[in-house]
């Protein structure tokens, strides 16, 4: 029998089995940020070292604010420390850091890719849950807790058990003003926010074909809230022409043999998925959440539903929870809700072209509310920039800020108020998630920024055509 | 080399439980994100617990289960659906730990959180949604009702004395049975990561 893309990879990096069947995978890359300022002090303690630091890779990423430049732009106590501790880490144990002084810096898995740090074949980790956004170059990447860090801190190794295989297809092509996030908010309204426990997910069809690198990184990166802790995409020509000349990415001869290897990798056609799902990309339209968890998501055109017709009492009050939350009435078009902030930003859609579907719609157009834009990383902001694209923002009256987590979990400064209603195209509305008390919609970047120039959810298909 | 640092060893174990009615309970819920540079040695620690669902911002005790006596003293857990998901914090164990609490029974956990609490000794036991339910039901009905929990026979016993057989991954008991610290145990495969290495760099000299 064949085997599935994620099972080639894995394959290629087990060092030994256990008798249950858990194996000791090698790691190739491990991105670390600022959060994780503790790791180092707790390795020394025991006396452990890093075992391949030229494979670790540190940034800054969800303590800094997307108003500061330098360090002492940083608040001091916690926050600062944090930073500091993990660029004076670096120098000490050997690793490459890009500092927030660096237009290399930003959210580790807008990064990762761009520097040629992620690439197909590889198996790569992080203590982060998105670090699942990596698959999309084609690799096993998953998110790890502080202790499974500090194990390939010191073994550059895991102990795993292999996840079982799913397979989501999206056939079709997507239409107009529909983008990776709204494909994959869709998957998770479709499978829920438990249908992917204990499976990765390979992502493949016509619309994942078409899709650009960006657009696949949105797709994996929400993986997570599917709750899977791997997503993956089979590489293709567009990978591997993303791939190439990025800084870290392999050169000359080496680039040939690794290009020809990456060709191998895609799942054999008699490969066996435990769960294969598809959805018709034409079908799909812009989304937008109204609960606590991603899965409570509608196309823009619909309505809040009544949890009075769910006959599951614990979904029926989960629902019920949640529009108090949020402060909903069931029946609610979801275009009537008007929002107070907007955030575009979040490893989900900080990427270049998530700054330029956000930039076609703000174009010529106002912010009726406060809005924030906040490229992934220094080089995003320097390409917006050199496109125009900022002053696109500035001139619709929304805030272009420094590369950062920022709103997205609000430990930076950037936060809702209690009470307060996004439009935020980050990956969790959680309650709380972006500030106590803050009520979190899920989006688009084109999404977002019809929201920000009509002060509510406004199907963006309309907003452009009308134009 | 340097043996396996003790955790506290789990074989059997007893407490108050607490329904914990909430599905997809997030770690953001669990511990939300400001808290998440505090060292673990705060001695605020255990209040991080739920914080935002126990707490007003003023200090004052929310409605919530776990604010109220006998609950409050219970140690285990009865959650619903997807618990712990979401962000891939630590923390969220620390802080159920911070609080004694020594394991979780859900219908499903997110995969991150799950392999989070068997790495700080913390159990988290599978059950059916409906048994779950039941448990829950139970505890609602008899506040400071206690389940017994005994890992090495897989088994645990509830407030009705009826007894649920759960699985567990035969490693991950030895390990909780024997409060083992992983990367002990891994560096004793230390030569065999080496010449994985080094085999591995050799043949994909591009990925090293
Ligand atoms: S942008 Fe948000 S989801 Fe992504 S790494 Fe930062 S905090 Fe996590």
């Amino acid at each position: 029998m064949g085997k599935t893309l994620f099972e080639k990879i894995w394959d290629e990096h087990v060092i030994t089995a256990r008798d249950d069947g858990d194996v000791l995978l090698y790691i190739d890359r491990h991105l670390i940020h600022d959060l994780h300022f503790r790791a180092f002090g707790m390795l020394k303690a025991k006396g452990l070292q890093i075992r391949e630091p030229d494979k670790l890779f540190g940034t800054p990423d969800h303590s800094i604010p997307t108003t500061a430049k330098v360090l002492e732009d940083i608040p001091e106590g916690e926050m600062r420390q944090t930073v500091e501790v993990l660029e004076k880490s670096a120098a000490e144990f050997g690793f490459t850091h890009f500092p927030m002084t660096d237009d290399r810096h930003g959210i580790v898995h807008v990064i990762g890719p761009e520097q040629g740090i992620t690439l197909p074949g590889i198996t790569l980790v992080c203590g982060d849950s998105h670090t699942s956004t990596h698959g999309a170059l084609g690799c096993i990447s998953f998110g790890i807790g502080s202790t499974e860090l500090q194990h390939v801190l010191a073994t550059q190794s895991l102990w795993q058990r292999k996840p079982k295989m799913m397979r989501i297809n999206i056939t079709g092509r997507l239409g107009f003003g529909v983008s990776g996030k709204d494909v994959i908010l869709a998957v998770i309204r479709e499978i829920s926010a438990a249908g992917g426990t204990g499976y990765a997910i390979e992502y493949a069809g016509s619309a994942i074909e078409a899709m650009s690198m960006e657009g696949r990184m949105t797709v994996c990166n929400m993986t997570i809230e599917a709750g899977a802790r791997s997503g993956i995409i089979a590489p293709d020509d567009k990978t591997i022409e993303y791939c190439a000349g990025r800084p870290y990415s392999p050169k000359g001869e080496l680039w040939d043999d690794a290009a020809s290897y990456w060709r191998t990798l895609p799942s054999d056609d008699d490969a066996h998925f435990d769960k294969e799902i598809t959805l018709a990309g034409d079908a799909i339209a812009p989304m937008v959440t109204w609960g606590n968890s991603p899965q409570w998501a509608l196309p823009v055109t619909d309505t809040i539903p009544d949890p009075s017709g769910e006959s599951d009492p614990l979904v029926r009050a989960d629902m019920e929870a949640a529009l108090d939350y949020m402060d909903l009435k069931p029946g609610m078009p979801l275009s009537d809700i008007s929002v107070d902030t907007v955030f575009i930003g979040a490893c989900t859609n900080s990427r270049i072209e998530d700054m330029r579907a956000a930039a076609q719609v703000a174009n010529g157009r106002r912010a009726k509310v406060r809005t924030l834009v906040v490229p992934g990383s220094g080089l995003v902001k320097k390409q917006a920039e050199a496109e125009g694209l900022d002053r696109i923002f500035t001139d619709a009256g929304m805030e272009w800020r420094e590369p950062g987590c920022s709103m997205c979990v609000g430990m930076n400064g950037d936060m809702l108020a209690p009470g307060e209603r996004s439009a935020s195209t980050s990956n969790r509305n959680f309650r709380g998630r972006q500030g106590l008390g803050s009520r979190t919609h899920l989006v688009s970047p084109a999404m977002a920024a019809a929201a920000s120039v009509t002060g509510c959810f406004t199907d963006v298909r309309k907003l452009v055509e009308e134009a | 080399m340097a043996k396996a640092k003790g955790l506290e060893p789990f074989k059997t174990f007893a407490s108050v439980a607490v329904p914990i009615d909430i599905a997809n309970c997030d770690t953001d819920q669990i511990i939300p994100a400001r808290f998440l540079r505090r060292p673990s040695t705060d001695p605020d620690y255990p209040r991080f617990l739920f914080h935002d669902l126990r707490f007003n911002e003023d200090g004052s005790e929310k409605d919530f289960v776990y604010n109220k006596a006998p609950y409050c003293d219970g140690r285990i857990f009865v959650a619903d659906i997807n618990w712990g998901c979401g962000s891939s914090r630590e923390n969220a164990v620390t802080a159920l730990a911070a609080n004694g609490v020594r394991s979780v029974i859900a219908p499903s956990f997110g995969d991150i959180h799950y392999s989070n609490c068997i790495k700080n000794g913390v159990l988290p036991i599978r059950l059916s949604s409906a048994d779950c339910e039941t448990l829950r039901r139970q505890l609602h009905d008899s506040p400071g009702a206690e389940i017994a929990i005994d890992l090495d026979e897989q088994s645990l016993t509830g407030p009705d004395q009826t007894t649920y057989a759960f699985e567990i991954n035969p490693f991950d008991k030895h390990r909780l049975l024997n409060g083992l610290d992983e990367i002990g145990l891994t560096l004793e495969f230390d030569d065999e990561i080496s010449r994985f290495a080094e085999n591995y760099n050799a043949k994909h000299r591009w990925a090293s």
